[in-house]
């Protein structure tokens, strides 16, 4: 509503400048001048916008822009800037060559996708079999968003506290049921498993919120038809909550898929990428080749790769909620 | 037949049954950490589980004990507040600014500010580390980390703002204008009491990710600009792994948060869900 009457007033002309804006309508040209007059000054956006500017620019676009400079250096953590060669395309290609890139990368799509599976499902299927008006609800739901309320560091330890072979809980029950212990951090095949269910202990609830919000803001009339119809409690959620559930699914989707790309802290806490590389992330490999192999260089190069998975998996989201939202206006005209 | 099942019973016991096994699975690793914090070296490493046992506070004591613990709660309290505070001042400013006004470059700014949001931290550490020392001198010290919690945060709340700034009705503004009201005076004495619910959503979530950032914090900091999470991970490296303190300063960092969820869960789920499900 306020986009469209606002546009309409954009040519209005220039007049004085901010701060004696105010009253003073002119006669007959009542609420377009009165907007009009809000837009008087062109510098007051700018002004509002400066200082988050100045602070992302900084933080964020300058230090992307420098990865991307970096990424074709050669540097030593340690040595001076000056000592920094630029190497052309040397760091990507030593990355290409280099099969722990690989396993890494691998790792990290396998880690990223078996848990946004695992949540999307889970969270979804929970949702739907929890809906239903009762009292209490909303403390459910406080209790709920807990762990993902955490530090990702806290989880990682408790989880690799419940993890330890010895006296960790998880042994100590599948002992007492008979099952003997399962080396959930120490092995290979088992390390990437364990640190999926903590990922999904994590965050399934966020699934489960967005669902749950999602089934709530359904309309009615549609539910209420199709039972009119008919429809048993299953078709309901096949052909009707589903359907119109999908677009909140989907960027729920895409949102925990690009944080899933962004998890480290809870990996490092937990096995430090081991045994071997077997739950070696990006993010955690980039951290490593910096500040433990010390080359900055190909760190950024490694940056650069995990920062165009993110990206385009953004654009995905951007340009679906774009969409989205046109249809939305289209449905509200 | 959907209403044949709210009637029955079994059906009532079985719903309530499954929330409250979902409600134990969420709070049974937390509530382990607790009452391992509060547990005897014996206890944690005895075969069996305990599940009574005496509460000694022995390891907030020895934690406490260590040099420099207070300090680093110190640090953690003013990165969070501090950059908190700005964020949200900062952040609501631009939010005004993109809702409210067209003006050249609004679109850019705004794409920018949504992609901006994603780029993954463990992107910044390598760049950033190299401009923070080497550029501005502000490694280790706590404006430096300040600093990049601010840029990490702001695209988030000024996207969140927004949402709530839109639902301000204009005439709200235009009486404040008619009033004599400039645009700074309208936006702090008339937009922002308005918007409060959104600023309290914004203000937990950054607040959080503040106080539960580690891997900038690592990079950034030294042994005395150090916060709580950096101060944990490095109790794990060493060798004799003392968990009943380890488990005492994890309580100690997810005691805020865990405050903020049960005053303010309405705010966090807005927080969560604003922009997915609304679109």
């Amino acid at each position: 509503m306020p986009t469209t009457a606002d546009q309409t007033t954009l040519h209005v002309p220039q007049g004085p400048a901010l701060g004696d804006a105010p009253s003073r309508p002119r006669p007959h040209t009542g609420r377009r001048a009165r907007r009009g007059k809000r837009l008087l000054n062109r510098s007051t956006p700018y002004l509002f916008l400066l200082p988050a500017l100045a602070f992302m620019g900084v933080g964020l676009l300058y230090p992307v822009c420098r990865s991307v400079w970096l990424s074709f250096q050669d540097w030593k953590l340690g040595m001076a800037p000056e000592s920094a060669v630029f190497s052309g395309w040397e760091n990507y290609l030593s990355l290409l060559r280099d099969p722990n890139v690989y396993t890494s990368t691998g790792v990290t799509l396998t880690f990223a996708f078996t848990v946004v599976v695992l949540e999307v499902l889970l969270g979804v299927a929970l949702a739907l079999l929890l809906e239903r008006p009762i009292r209490g609800m909303s403390l459910f739901r406080t209790v709920f968003i807990l762990p993902m309320m955490v530090a990702p560091v806290v989880v990682g330890l408790i989880w690799r506290f419940m993890y330890s072979e010895q006296f960790g809980i998880l042994n100590k029950i599948a002992k007492a049921v008979g099952i003997g212990g399962v080396p959930w951090l120490s092995s290979q095949e088992m390390a990437l498993t364990s640190v999926i269910i903590a990922d999904v202990w994590q965050w399934t609830p966020f699934i489960f919120i967005l669902a749950m919000a999602a089934l709530q803001s359904l309309p009615a009339s549609a539910i209420e038809a199709a039972r009119v119809d008919g429809a048993n409690t299953w078709q309901t959620i096949w052909h009707v909550k589903l359907p119109l559930m999908m677009p909140v699914i989907i960027i729920a989707t895409l949102l925990r898929l690009i944080d899933a790309f962004k998890v480290l802290e809870v990996i490092y806490i937990m096995t430090d990428g081991g045994p071997g590389l077997s739950t070696e992330i990006l993010s955690l490999h980039i951290y490593k080749t910096a500040f433990v192999s010390q080359q900055l260089g190909r760190a950024s190069a490694l940056s650069n790769l995990l920062l165009l998975i993110v990206l385009a998996l953004s654009v995905a989201l951007f340009v679906f909620s774009k969409a989205r939202e046109r249809q939305a206006r289209k449905v509200a005209m | 037949m959907a209403k044949r099942r709210k009637n029955s019973d079994l059906g009532l016991i079985g719903y309530y049954a499954l929330l409250i096994a979902l409600s134990l699975v969420c709070l049974g690793p937390i509530l382990l950490m607790l009452t391992t914090s509060l547990q005897l070296k014996t206890q944690i490493f005895d075969d069996k589980a305990h599940f009574l046992f005496m509460p000694t506070v022995s390891n907030y004591v020895a934690v406490f004990e260590q040099e420099h613990l207070a300090r680093y709660l110190t640090n953690s309290l003013m990165v969070g507040l501090i950059s908190t505070a700005v964020t949200l001042v900062v952040g609501c400013m631009a939010a005004y600014a993109l809702v409210r006004f067209r003006f050249m470059g609004r679109d850019t700014v705004s794409v920018a500010t949504l992609l901006l949001r994603m780029v993954p931290p463990a992107v910044l550490v390598v760049p950033v580390f190299m401009i923070w020392t080497y550029d501005f001198d502000l490694s280790n010290t706590l404006s430096g980390v300040i600093l990049v919690y601010i840029a990490l945060n702001l695209p988030f709340v000024v996207w969140i703002l927004q949402s709530f700034i839109e639902q301000v009705p204009n005439q709200l503004e235009e009486a404040a204008r008619m009033d004599g009201a400039n645009p700074l005076q309208t936006f702090f004495l008339v937009v922002l009491p308005v918007i409060r619910p959104g600023l309290a959503a914004a203000a937990i979530f950054t607040f959080r990710i503040a106080w539960n950032e580690f891997i900038l914090a690592l990079v950034l900091t030294n042994r005395f600009t150090r916060t709580m999470p950096v101060m944990v991970s490095l109790y794990i490296t060493e060798h004799n792994i003392e968990w009943g303190q380890i488990m005492a300063v994890g309580t100690l960092i997810a005691i805020p948060p865990l405050i903020f969820t049960f005053i303010a869960s309405k705010q966090i789920i807005t927080g969560l869900t604003a922009g997915a499900v609304k679109g």
